[in-house]
């Protein structure tokens, strides 16, 4: 279980969920795309394809972390959710909320 | 050191309701040992509940769901005050309790996460989760103890 976090030559911070993103490591998830925002960072992109599963802890980070970057002028985008995670985001309504593409590269290309 | 999570699975001898096996946990009240519970559970699953997809997705979060709530609201984070889980399954059904040691909750208080209202709240979505990913949700009288029941013909 990791978040792989890397720059797209667009300038696009791309952090990959490799696992899950649950209640025990919401803190460092959030901290590493605040690290980013700090720095200078204002475009991000979750990249979901290799995730098991998200709790509602991962939800509500996601939630904050996305306030956080609109109020600081920036953008957060997610892609590459299985079918079980989408219906995730279409349960709790929080499809409305975020700009959710297929693929990584899809969503690289709308920043 | 974190006190460890520790299992016993048994065979019911009188299958009630097609439920063959038990597998009882005691996971202690940490949150850093949710996702390794969780795992143990869903790999005793898969040797006979049928819905493999269902177990991948719905019993993991779930579960994960309710371990959370039990540790973060019922043992305060107290790794000393331990979260009792008990997985009844067979190859049609699963069911799982989660108990805590706290003083509960009534669910029926917490707000529609789904509201416009509420839907940018970063918290208050966990119950609602948990019933839109299983087929039959029970608490005890107390409010301390969840029973989340998935079903698959």
């Amino acid at each position: 279980m990791a978040f792989k976090v890397r720059k797209d030559p667009r300038g696009v911070v791309v952090v990959e969920v490799d696992g899950q993103l649950i209640v025990s490591n919401r803190q460092e998830f959030k901290q590493k795309v605040l690290d980013a925002l700090e720095a200078g960072d204002r475009k991000f992109l979750v990249d979901f394809t290799p995730t098991g599963y998200i709790d509602s802890s991962g939800l509500g980070v996601l939630v904050s972390l996305s306030k956080k970057i609109r109020d600081e002028g920036g953008d957060l985008r997610l892609a590459g959710l299985n079918e079980d995670l989408k219906t995730l985001f279409e349960l709790t309504k929080l499809d409305t909320l975020f700009a959710i593409t297929d693929s990584p590269a899809e969503a690289l290309a709308a920043f | 050191m974190r006190p460890a999570l520790s299992a016993h699975l048994a065979r019911l001898g009188s299958a009630r309701r097609g439920l063959a096996a038990e597998l009882t946990l005691r996971v202690p009240g940490d949150i850093g040992v949710v996702e390794e519970a969780v795992e143990l559970v869903a790999r005793h699953l898969e040797t006979s509940f049928v819905d493999r997809r269902a177990i991948r997705f719905n019993v993991r979060v779930a579960l994960a769901e309710a371990l959370a709530n039990a540790i973060l609201y019922g043992s305060g984070e107290d790794a000393a005050r331990p979260v009792a889980v008990r997985v009844l399954f067979g190859r049609h059904a699963v069911e799982m309790e989660v108990t805590d040691e706290g003083g509960g909750f009534d669910p029926g208080l917490i707000p529609d996460p789904t509201l416009p209202a509420n839907r940018s709240r970063p918290y208050g979505r966990g119950l609602f989760v948990i019933r839109g990913l299983v087929d039959e949700v029970r608490f005890s009288p107390k409010g301390n103890s969840i029973c989340m029941v998935v079903r698959r013909a």
